[in-house]
């Protein structure tokens, strides 16, 4: 009997083994033949289950090649080091949709084949959302849309505070309407200030409209942008929690109704219809006025080396499908971006006036990556969000931040 | 006669000897199990680790797995780094403090508990909350309560008239709220282990201690504490070898900031290796190192004191 029950229980494990090195084996992107068979595609919105439009699109983009697609969501922090770790073990999904400035760190790595290669035509899309994906005169994937920031404002606290949106165009501008939101009793502005790349994503859009450069961070121009945030700290208009607040949380905060302003992406477009009071989004302002650049957001459709370079050819049919005019709309409709090509902004301008400003945002945007600096832009970043917690937190002068980070840039990038 | 015995005798020897060859081979197999566990488990990842240090690492290298060897150079470059000392003191000073307040009011409470009151079963299970939570659930509503502007912490200070502090925003609390924070999850592993610690020793102890007029206070200090020192040796060890690589925690509060206020080593070696969009595995797995190290360390202080106990 005991004999009997254990073979049995060989036998399953071993159904449960080999039934599952079947179903791996053939998913895996060196697996497959190269005519028809599985294509792998990992993207980074696990948000969306298979009965979403996004999915949809995807199954119905690999039926049209004629293959099957099998999708994976990830969480887009754990998306790089999952595709370096598959480019290891010669495993890399046949199409990487990753975030922007990831792209020159996993080309950098050799893990990303070329747009040429892959004869893909990027010639549509707007050339400074599509140079975050280029390095050294060499195009790496194609954007699939942008998101970006822009200052989203309490329609109410800023009536009630006597302040004209549309008159803010400046820096000067923005602090005095902080000055008599606060004089109202109301808070001024909440951003994200918090120690990792995010902070430094909300704070490049008031650096780059001092006009200062990521290669020189302690430049005049660099130290004015950090005391401009320092001041609304220091003067009450921004709260203290920036400091730890990730975007959604400052967003949250804003939702809650007290603050006049909060810098937040093009994302929360939808959740600004659910806070129940009427809002208004007015473009980031430079120093001297106009728009401010602000980096782009959004990721880019990259394809990954493979080992049986005959794959491409059904590669490129997918690519080419995901950012076709059409399903760019789709796709970037549900992910509330902005269409990477000017035709597409066109139609989603068309079809949601209330998407001008972040088309405007986006053409005036830039690529964290961009100037070539590629995987240089990680060693400033980090340096550059030390110094701004620093300074803001009180335990250093906004000049003396920004020139010890950049001691510590310049020795990393050197 | 004695030729058969003595063939008798070396027949038996053989089958011995045969028995303990298969007998050794059987032992292996029983073996096997747990040894290719450790070592796929154990010594492989800790390996892994130890080549990961002393390479110099760049994306494109992780990738293609042809690293060159560099010998000391990312500990070089770690010791070197402005973050190291900083970094250093904060681990100290977060696993010392977290300790000495977790074993302390650990032990009060287990004394406490001790007493068999009415409820106190309730009571002791209620302690244990904190263990039970997930780790993402108690730090987050920590960092909620210590937020500077809406946080239930403030708002209580402000009831008293006490200006608010910036508890995780300012480079001279941050450090501490976390350590607090630590401190709370602590204490239900401690009294739980000083708990059933005191149960072992025997009442004899301490009605004898009483018939000789020895106070509460002697009772405590001559006899539960002496008597309890093996568990207490224990758990400081298990807390001293967990609190050092406290990382979730941290970073879920504070991110190590503001500006590395209360980075440790486990925090820092996150961030080399995952924290920003370019992963510098090498430093990351030397700072990982020296945290072995150091618990290596207490390990190995525990076995020389366990030795002189004996």
């Amino acid at each position: 009997m005991s004999t009997l029950r254990s073979a049995a229980a060989l036998a399953l494990a071993a159904c449960l083994l080999t039934g599952c090195s079947n179903s791996t084996g053939t998913g895996s992107g060196d697996g497959g033949s190269a005519a028809g068979g599985d294509y792998q595609i990992w993207d980074p919105y696990p948000q969306f289950d298979d009965s979403s439009d996004w999915v949809k699109l995807l199954t119905k983009c690999g039926t049209d090649a004629g293959v099957t697609v099998k999708r994976t969501g990830y969480d887009t922090t754990d998306l790089t080091n999952k595709a370096l770790l598959a480019a290891q073990q010669g495993n890399s999904p046949d199409v990487l949709i990753v975030d922007n400035p990831v792209v020159s760190t996993l080309a950098d790595a050799g893990v990303l084949t070329t747009a040429d290669e892959l004869k893909v035509d990027t010639s549509a899309v707007e050339p400074n959302l599509l140079a975050a994906g280029q390095i050294g005169g060499k195009t790496y994937g194609i954007p699939i849309g942008a998101n970006t920031l822009a200052l989203y404002y309490n329609k109410k606290i800023l009536d009630a505070a006597e302040v004209d949106p549309t008159a803010i165009k400046d820096w000067a501008s923005l602090t005095s309407a902080l000055e008599k939101v606060k004089a109202s009793g109301k808070k001024g502005i909440t951003f994200s200030a918090i120690g990792t790349e995010e902070g430094s994503f909300q704070f490049l859009p008031w650096f780059w409209g001092a006009g200062a450069n990521l290669t020189q961070l302690d430049s005049p121009q660099g130290v004015a942008s950090l005391e401009l945030w320092n001041g609304w700290l220091k003067n009450g208009y921004a709260p203290n929690s920036v400091l730890n607040n990730t975007q959604t949380t400052s967003w949250q905060e804003f939702a809650a109704g007290d603050f006049a302003f909060s810098e937040n992406g093009t994302w929360q477009l939808a959740n600004a219809k659910k806070t129940g009071f009427e809002y208004g989004i007015i473009p980031i302002p430079s120093q001297a006025g106009g728009t401010a650049p602000a980096p782009t957001g959004g990721e880019f459709v990259t394809a990954p080396v493979q080992s049986e370079t005959a794959r491409y050819a059904v590669t490129e049919k997918l690519i080419a499908c995901l950012t076709s005019a059409d399903n760019a709309l789709t796709t970037d409709t549900t992910l509330s971006y902005i269409a990477a090509t000017e035709a597409v902004q066109q139609k989603q301008v068309a079809a949601n006036s209330e998407l001008t400003v972040w088309v405007e945002a986006v053409k005036a945007a830039k690529g964290r990556t961009s100037d070539d600096l590629g995987t240089k832009y990680p060693k400033i970043s980090q340096p550059l969000w030390t110094a701004f917690q620093a300074a803001l937190s009180g335990s250093a002068s906004p000049a003396d931040a920004l020139k010890t980070a950049q001691t510590t840039a310049a020795a990393a990038t050197k | 006669m004695t030729t058969e015995v003595s063939s008798l005798v070396r027949t038996r020897e053989n089958t011995a000897r045969v028995r303990r060859g298969r007998g050794h081979w059987t032992a292996w197999a029983f073996l096997a199990p747990i040894v290719i566990y450790l070592l796929a488990f154990y010594a492989y990842p800790l390996y892994r680790n130890l080549d990961l240090s002393l390479r110099h690492y760049t994306v494109r290298s992780f990738v293609q797995g042809d690293a060159p060897f560099s010998g000391l150079d990312n500990y070089r470059d770690v010791f070197a780094d402005p973050a190291f000392g900083p970094a250093f003191l904060h681990t100290l000073t977060f696993t010392v403090v977290s300790i000495a307040f977790q074993f302390a009011i650990g032990l009060a409470l287990a004394v406490f508990f001790a007493q068999n009151f009415r409820l106190s079963a309730t009571l002791r299970a209620l302690f244990l909350v904190p263990w039970l939570l997930p780790l993402i659930v108690s730090a987050s509503t920590w960092s909620w309560m210590l937020n500077s502007d809406s946080g239930i912490v403030n708002h209580a200070l402000g009831l008293i008239g006490v200006d608010p502090v910036n508890w995780l925003t300012s480079p001279d609390w941050a450090l501490t709220s976390v350590i607090i924070a630590n401190i709370w999850i602590g204490i239900p592993f401690n009294l739980v282990v000083l708990y059933s610690g005191l149960q072992a020793i025997p009442c004899e102890i301490y009605e004898a201690a009483a018939l000789d007029g020895a106070n509460g206070r002697q009772r405590f200090w001559r006899v539960t504490f002496p008597l309890l020192r093996p568990v207490s040796a224990i758990t400081l060890l298990l807390g001293l070898v967990y609190t050092l690589k406290v990382f979730d925690l941290i970073w879920i509060m504070t991110k190590g900031g503001p500006a590395d206020a209360s980075t440790t080593f486990a925090t820092w070696s996150y961030r080399f290796s995952f924290g920003s969009l370019l992963p510098e595995f090498g430093p990351g797995a030397a700072v990982g190192n020296l945290l072995i190290l150091m618990a290596l360390f207490f390990g190995l202080l525990y076995i020389r004191f366990q030795r002189r106990q004996a």
